[in-house]
């Protein structure tokens, strides 16, 4: 039963790490700003077709 | 019957850019209507460079761009040393600037903001932080400068707010050390529990050594909790201590100490397990009940002075040009031009142009103030009618409007003490333990003195008013969350209290009651031929006073014709003249048009006369806020006397006192020190007051006032230090929020009833001695668990009957 030291810890590092992620992620500013990364998410950073260009075209090959 | 002001709507187009009406001819591109060449602009910008996503991704999320900005507005950003005072990081290739833009507030601006490098390749990256409001902006200094990214920004919509506040990078940092003690406390506290559940389930007698290694590696989880996170606990305890003040973090140091002391005995001695999660579990939940209350509201600042509303430089004319120079280093005797729309810095003589002066959020008059050549101009104000020059005659520091605020300041320097009623519950608490505590003492002495120490830590353990405090502080947070959402924010918890205390209520009128927006203007007199009208409209077009222009929005021309005008002259302090097609106008002060000396001379009123025969007169009366007559009613009628105070003259005299009713006090031509001293005066009298206002001219008022509340248009308004900043909008709900603060009482109270049956339960266990750390270990988190529960479902629910969002 004493390989229950052990185990414990293994277990205590690990949350132990866990603990520091979590000191980490608030130090680094993340939760400051809770409005922006949800809208930030939805964004298609694609360059947009609005311009009035059209001189290019797109063929699609079929595939065989 | 009178002609009162009403906007007018022509056709039901709305601006593509900003989705305001396009009143006039619409500015129409690509199929796309536009109200203004502004909006245009910003359009033509965003599409040649592809960015048309914009408008995809909201609907008309620009603001209205009606208003030009100055081309040169942001020419002190040329100056090195400005530069050097506002940038937060440079090197050889990029520099690092952070842009307060108020005008965002949609995704639409985040997704602008963001791609920025894209309509100008020298900007590198741009990061939007959305609650404060700015940006973060990295630009290639080499090939773009401050300036021109300024101009770039002000171009497509969002200027940015540059105030004297940011010279002096006066921006407090935020205090994330409690988020680090939570943490710290949470993972000690969870890891203590499981390895004490071996002990409480029982452990067979030959793995003892397992008993006293799990014992011990508690020891060490405990100490973070006990040096680290509770350190918050100390601090606040001790600070009260020594002004002989015992406050309600007193009780739970007690608890801290004593659980930490015993089961280090025990511990050590071989006797027992310790409370070791009982101790983390109290400093656990304490925490979380802190962090909870502590709310800030990142975006509002609550504690602005002056140097928030002051622009950060002027121009300054040496030699013929005129230089950009920041405010700290104007100087007597400099001359400064002071463009349309921008505020006056410092003391001064008007040396060239027209002063038209908008003192309104100073001094709270409504009507601007012409000065001539020559007479003294003061700091605050903002000029309205095109360019002047003036000859600086007190440094900013030295201006009467900073003196008077500074003086302000001085005059209320009270120390910030604990009123709660939980402190003074505490109180009573901490004097109830103790007599349980050596009565217990005191009875086991007599049956079996062996046991007296442990009866007596029991109790200290056990008896910790955490389901008080916790109710305390949970409910505060939530409430001061849900009022949040209604747009009524508070600086911190205590406000909540102080608010349901109030029992007087003082208002500004200037801004506060009224609209600074328009007046409404009513034409008493013969009545006007259409054509009259016309040709009146198209005199008072020629003048830029706020009075001409209402006239004109008066008589319904929308571009009213400026041919055959001639010998058009605008005499200020008197009125303007002029002949229109063969008539003869004449509009003005009473004096002016009608050449008496009449009687009553409000200066709110405008006479007009057509080939010397007077017709009438136009009476301004200020534009109330929707709903307020209701509300200040219905303030009366609940029991809370109103008094107004206001910086204006009494030409509103009537009209308040019928709103209020004979016998409510209303006092005109109030300066700031006055202001001070009536609500000095009605505390004297042992009223709570409550002070609700929008301008400087407030600033003391709503320091000294036991609750003081800044009315805000808009977010990116300057708005005085108060304890609470409410949207304009919702001012008609007054009464609602005022109710919710009442009942935060009562649902903190039921809370702490609920929690004495706990402490009632848990005292019995160890007044007998029979406290296991088990049945502690129980207690406790239950305890805390069902009142979060409980003040959670309860506020919710209340705030949900009040019709709160």
């Amino acid at each position: 039963m004493s390989v229950i030291l052990i185990l414990l810890m293994a277990s205590i590092s690990v949350a132990a790490l866990f603990l520091a992620a979590f000191l980490w992620s608030v130090r680094s500013g993340q939760y400051d700003d809770e409005i922006s990364p949800p809208l930030r998410m939805l964004h298609d950073n694609s360059i947009s077709q609005n311009i009035d260009t059209t001189n290019t075209t797109t063929t699609l090959k079929p595939i065989n | 019957m009178s002609n009162s002001f009403v906007p007018q709507t022509s056709t039901a187009v709305q601006c593509f850019h900003c989705g305001e009406d396009c009143n006039e001819k619409p500015v129409i591109i690509q199929e796309k209507s536009f109200c203004c060449e502004g909006c245009k602009m910003v359009y033509e910008i965003l599409n040649q460079s592809g960015m048309c996503d914009y408008y995809a991704i909201s609907k008309n999320p620009g603001t209205s761009q009606r208003v030009k900005i100055r081309a040169d507005k942001f020419a002190f950003l040329d100056d090195k040393k400005i530069q050097a005072s506002l940038l937060s990081f440079t090197n050889e290739s990029e520099t690092h600037v952070n842009f307060y833009l108020p005008q965002m507030h949609c995704s639409s601006c985040l997704w602008l903001l963001e791609n920025l490098h894209r309509l100008n390749k020298n900007v590198i990256s741009s990061k939007v932080n959305f609650e404060r409001k700015e940006a973060d902006i990295v630009f290639d200094h080499r090939s773009i400068s401050m300036h021109q990214l300024a101009d770039l920004l002000a171009s497509i919509g969002y200027e940015p707010y540059i105030s004297f506040n940011d010279l002096k990078k006066n921006r407090p940092s935020l205090n994330a050390s409690k988020i680090y003690k939570l943490g710290v406390a949470g993972f000690c506290f969870a890891n203590i529990m499981l390895l004490s559940f071996p002990e409480y389930l029982g452990i067979d007698s030959h793995e003892a050594y397992l008993q006293g290694a799990f014992r011990y590696l508690n020891v060490l989880l405990s100490l973070p909790v006990f040096f680290y996170s509770s350190s918050e606990f100390y601090i606040s305890a001790w600070k009260s201590l020594k002004h002989r003040f015992l406050n309600i973090d007193a009780p739970i140091v007690l608890a801290v100490v004593v659980a930490f002391g015993r089961s280090l005995y025990e511990v050590f001695s071989g006797t027992g397990a310790g409370y070791f999660d009982s101790m983390s579990g109290i400093v656990f939940f304490m925490l979380v009940g802190r962090v909870l209350q502590d709310k800030t509201y990142q975006e509002l600042s609550f504690e602005r002075d002056y140097k928030a509303y002051f622009p950060i430089a002027v121009m300054r004319i040496i030699d013929g040009n005129a230089v950009s120079v920041s405010l700290p280093e104007i100087k007597l005797n400099d001359t400064l031009l002071i463009h349309n729309q921008e505020l006056i810095p410092a003391d001064g003589i008007l040396t060239m142009g027209k002063a038209l002066i908008d003192y309104s959020f100073v001094t709270g008059e409504s009507i601007p103030v012409e000065k001539q050549m020559g007479e003294i101009i003061y700091a605050g104000g903002k000029q309205i009618a095109g360019n002047i020059e003036m000859l600086v005659i007190k440094e900013v520091a030295q201006s009467y409007l900073t003196k008077l605020w500074n003086r302000a300041e001085l005059h209320t320097e009270t120390v910030l003490e604990e009123r709660s009623f939980v402190h003074l519950l505490s109180r009573y608490f901490t004097v109830i333990l103790f007599t349980i505590a050596s009565l217990a003492a005191l009875y086991w002495y007599m049956h079996d003195s062996s046991r007296i120490w442990q009866v007596v830590t029991a109790v200290l353990i056990v008896a910790c008013p955490c389901a008080l405090l916790l109710s305390n502080t949970f409910t505060n947070g939530n409430i001061l969350r849900r009022l949040g959402r209604n747009q009524f924010y508070l600086r911190n918890a205590q406000t909540i209290e102080e608010i349901a205390t109030i029992n007087y209520i003082v208002f500004d009128k200037t801004g506060t009651l009224t609209t600074g927006r328009y007046q409404d203007i009513i034409y008493e007199g013969v009545s006007i031929e259409p054509s009259i009208i016309k040709k009146i409209a198209a005199l008072a077009a020629q003048s830029t006073h706020p009075m001409s222009k209402a006239i004109v929005e008066w008589s319904g021309e929308i571009q009213p014709k400026h041919t055959g005008i001639k010998s058009f002259q605008e005499l200020p302090g008197k009125g303007i003249e002029g002949i229109v097609d063969g008539d003869s106008i004449v509009m003005g002060s009473a004096i002016f048009v009608t050449k008496k000396t009449e009687g009553t001379t409000l200066q709110s009123a405008v006479y007009v006369s057509v080939n010397n025969q007077v017709l009438g007169r136009f009476g301004f009366r200020n534009h109330y806020r929707p709903q307020i007559p209701a509300l200040l009613q219905q303030l009366q009628k609940l029991g809370y006397p109103i008094c107004v105070l206001s910086g204006d003259n009494a030409g509103e005299q009537q009209n308040l006192q019928k709103l209020l009713g004979i016998g409510a006090p209303i006092y005109f031509n109030q300066k700031p020190e006055d202001k001070l001293e009536a609500i000095k005066q009605f505390q004297l009298l042992g009223k709570k007051v409550m002070m609700i206002g929008d301008g400087l001219n407030d600033a003391g008022a709503l320091k000294q006032a036991d609750v003081g509340i800044a009315i805000s248009e808009n977010s990116s308004h300057f708005t005085p230090a108060s304890d609470v900043i409410m949207e304009a909008s919702v001012l008609p709900k007054l009464y609602q929020y005022i109710r919710l603060c009442k009942a935060n009482k009562q649902l903190v109270m039921t809370a702490f009833v609920v929690s004495i049956l706990y402490n009632i339960v848990g005292i019995s266990f160890a007044v007998q001695g029979n406290l296991s750390p088990m049945v502690a270990a129980i207690l406790m988190p239950a305890s805390s668990l069902s009142i979060l529960l409980v003040s959670f479902g309860a506020s919710n629910f209340l705030s949900w009957k009040m019709g709160f969002k």
